[in-house]
């Protein structure tokens, strides 16, 4: 074998073992920050798995449930067609935000039973239209309008 | 009428690229250049027949009667070409045919290589007049013929950024298939030399001034509109216009270690390659919806039918390299890792798990969703933590690389290049300290950027033979890298420096951030024709002293239901004072006041990038094939 090739060999080696390195790294990072996009009926699906996940829940906000707290903090129920959760959310809400409107917070959920947000979006969709009385969001519909929230 | 003359046009250019194609790989050079020129005539006329008919309202044009209206202004009407689906691609078709007229008349003195080049763009243009002609047809006939059109989505209606942002960022993506030509060009015919050579980086360089500038743009518009006070949100749509930045910027400096010491031809080709692939990636990320649900983008045919190109050009680059890599040949050899040649191997490895760490957070949320249905997203807390480790490596070979001399050095020189430098660190470092960095990152940052600055201003001040092409090169360089350590400087002190608040006032009331002092006079209605925005006043006083009046707004649009937010930012060298408005009501504002430093940096550090990307392509008087073919010796007696 000659030196070149031993160089060559040394190479390809050390080069391989950053690739595998680098892969490992970076898969634990992408698994330590995903952001998991869900509506009520599935955050409760899932159970205990809930708890410290980041998560992006899309809903409609329940019918007299808006309670302001302060200037900058309101508490609403989110509801899907078969769930419902409690969101305390800090910041002030945008202008459009109103009962029976579809939202997206952003946050995790808590052992209390609430679900904690530091952002509260509606999301500026043309084609999407709040849904009439007594008929629930659609699942694929809401799945849409999470990802558009800005 | 309209729509039937702009889809004969596509037709035809479709027609003929694909005869440029069949002529070119038959090595005919004279009809593959004539094919060329066709190709690109009719692909510019069917443009301009969409933006006639636009400008006037003809709503018989399927294009038309969805984005256009007769209530927005001209501006908004020119511009509405690329503000929706089947225009921007209708656009991108104009692009490259103007790249193609432009790249077959700049290398008419050449024939070697360039029937294979030609017909690689034209294979190119033939797939998008498919596209035009058939998924993404802007010339449909639409009957009865509407009376007035909803116009173009207010978000982009929103900024004047929209008129330049879009046609850059094209300018950039599109331009990736010039280089990507001569280097399927180089592969085939099995070497990449001089003339080839010059002119595949020049027009990299040429689409990577623009990509720079486009990115840039997009993170200013954000910036200006989306409201949230921040540039960079490693949105999929921001890391498709990064990907193939970065793997071109990687070719760029392999390109010059081809030049210098005839090595990394295979890479440097592979790198190209790489850069047109992610610009069709992206172009696939953006304009097929796949990031709306990973299984609603085949409800249109445009997704599917990007992605069997990308998937086409993919195995065709790979199988092109596999076999023909080795004809290329390496001339030279690297001596030293630790010299002018080590850095370029760094940088380029540090660029491409750059290039990789974001496309797998890009991906991986599509990739999941595919297997298993569940939806997510990758957080920002990914991005950061991988990619500022390896954009301060970057920085800090940005500063060591160019103070190392080129080939075998002994440790004395190693001594005397790199020590003195650190003096300008440390002065940042200290500056820094007193304005108040203490992020270990930020001051890091700092230390490599004032040690890379140094780097710069010292070899700037020693000057460059101006009349040589190689002295324009170096020179062009060092102005680029004195812009990317500004950048880098100023989105590592920025991004950590950030403060916020969220303030309810009522009108006469005050806030204060920083050193502001914000009072609220009064909302205010303004009637525009296309759209009714209501206006927060805000009166600034810095100290004593009035500063500024800003106006942050609720736009309503007649399209949409909901208003808009802009928000209103007061710049100066130091830092912006941001204010965007979270709901506001006649008697009532809340605002989120922000305050950032050096944020108009950034946006000036990289038009310095852009500008020394410019110095180093002013073209010579002699022709270009002398001046690729520098020698060593003569590079040397500029290397002090």
């Amino acid at each position: 074998m000659t030196f070149v090739m031993k160089t060559r060999r040394f190479a390809f080696i050390a080069i391989a073992v950053a690739a595998v390195a680098f892969a490992v790294i970076a898969g634990s990072g992408i698994n330590n920050n995903l952001v998991y996009y869900w509506t009520p009926t599935d955050l409760q699906a899932a159970g205990n798995k809930a708890y410290g996940a980041t998560i992006r829940l899309g809903g409609m906000v329940a019918p007299g449930s808006i309670h302001r707290i302060g200037t900058t903090s309101v508490e609403f129920d989110v509801k899907d067609a078969t769930s419902i959760v409690h969101v305390k959310s800090s910041g002030v809400p945008p202008q459009m935000f109103r009962e029976q409107i579809g939202v997206v917070v952003e946050g995790t959920m808590t052992r209390g039973g609430s679900f904690e947000s530091s952002r509260l979006m509606v999301s500026h969709n043309n084609k999407y239209q709040a849904p009439k009385a007594g008929h629930p969001v659609e699942k694929k519909q809401m799945e849409q309008y999470i990802r558009e929230a800005q | 009428m309209t729509a039937q003359l702009g889809r004969l046009l596509i037709l035809a250019s479709l027609l003929v690229a694909t005869a440029g194609v069949v002529t070119g790989f038959a090595n005919n050079l004279r009809w593959t250049r004539r094919f060329a020129y066709a190709f690109s005539a009719l692909m510019a006329m069917a443009t301009l027949v969409m933006e006639h008919a636009l400008l006037t309202h003809d709503f018989s044009v399927g294009y038309v009667a969805q984005v256009g209206s007769r209530a927005v202004p001209m501006w908004v009407t020119i511009v509405s070409l690329w503000s929706s689906l089947e225009g921007s691609i209708l656009f991108w078709g104009f692009v490259l045919a103007i790249y193609i007229a432009a790249a077959t008349w700049l290398t008419r003195d050449q024939a070697q290589s360039m029937p294979y080049a030609i017909a690689t763009w034209l294979a190119c243009g033939s797939f998008f007049s498919f596209l035009i002609a058939g998924p993404a047809n802007p010339f449909g006939s639409v009957s009865p013929v509407p009376l007035d059109g909803p116009g173009p989505n207010p978000l982009l209606q929103n900024h004047i950024l929209m008129v330049a942002h879009p046609p850059l960022l094209y300018l950039g993506y599109v331009g990736m298939a010039i280089p990507f030509g001569f280097a399927t060009a180089a592969l085939l015919r099995g070497k990449l030399e001089a003339p080839l050579l010059g002119a595949t980086r020049k027009s990299l360089m040429l689409s990577w001034i623009f990509l720079t500038l486009a990115i840039m743009l997009g993170g200013w518009w954000a910036y200006e509109v989306l409201g949230w006070g921040g540039y960079w949100a490693w949105d999929p749509v921001e890391n498709a216009s990064l990907l193939p930045w970065l793997t071109a910027t990687a070719a760029l400096h392999s390109v010059v270690m081809m030049e210098r010491r005839g090595v990394l031809k295979g890479w440097t080709v592979t790198l190209i390659q790489a850069s047109f692939l992610l610009t069709i990636l992206g172009t696939f990320m953006t304009r097929s919806g796949v990031f709306n649900s990973v299984h609603s983008f085949t409800q249109s045919a445009i997704g599917p039918t990007i992605l069997v190109f990308l998937a086409a050009v993919l195995i065709g680059s790979v199988t092109l390299l596999a076999l023909r890599i080795d004809k290329l040949g390496n001339d030279g050899a690297i001596e030293g890792a630790v010299s002018r040649e080590g850095t370029f191997l760094l940088n380029n490895l540090l660029l491409v798990l750059f290039t990789f760490t974001v496309l797998i957070g890009t991906v991986f949320p599509l990739v999941v969703e595919a297997v298993n249905g569940r939806q997510m997203s990758v957080g920002r807390p990914y991005f950061d933590a991988m990619v500022v480790p390896l954009g301060v490596a970057l920085l800090f070979l940005l500063g060591v690389g160019p103070a190392l001399p080129w080939g075998r050095v002994s440790h004395e020189q190693i001594k005397r290049a790199l020590l003195p430098p650190l003096v300008g660190g440390a002065a940042l470092v200290v500056i820094g300290l007193i304005a108040g960095v203490r992020n270990p990152w930020a001051v890091v940052t700092l230390l490599f950027g004032g040690y890379a600055l140094q780097v710069m201003f010292a070899s700037l001040l020693r000057g460059a033979a101006f009349t040589r092409e190689a002295g324009r090169r170096r020179t062009g360089a060092q102005l680029i890298h004195v812009g990317v350590a500004v950048v880098m400087i100023a989105i590592g002190v920025s991004s950590t420096m950030r403060t916020q608040s969220e303030v309810v006032l009522t009108p006469g009331q005050s806030a204060t951030i920083g050193k502001y002092k914000l009072t609220f006079t009064g909302t205010e209605m303004r009637d525009e024709p296309h759209r009714v925005s209501q206006v927060a006043r805000l009166e600034v006083m810095k100290g004593a002293k009035k500063v500024a009046l800003l106006e942050p707004r609720m736009n309503q649009y007649d399209a949409m239901r909901e208003p808009i937010g802009s928000p209103d930012v007061y710049s100066t060298l130091g830092g912006d004072l941001y204010v965007s408005i979270s709901s506001l009501e006649s008697d009532r504002a809340a605002l989120l006041l922000i305050t950032t430093p050096l944020v108009s940096w950034i946006w000036g550090g990289v038009v310095l990038m852009a500008f020394g990307g410019l110095v180093a392509l002013i073209p010579t008087r002699k022709p270009a094939t002398v001046e690729v073919a520098v020698t060593e010796p003569r590079l040397r007696l500029m290397t002090p």
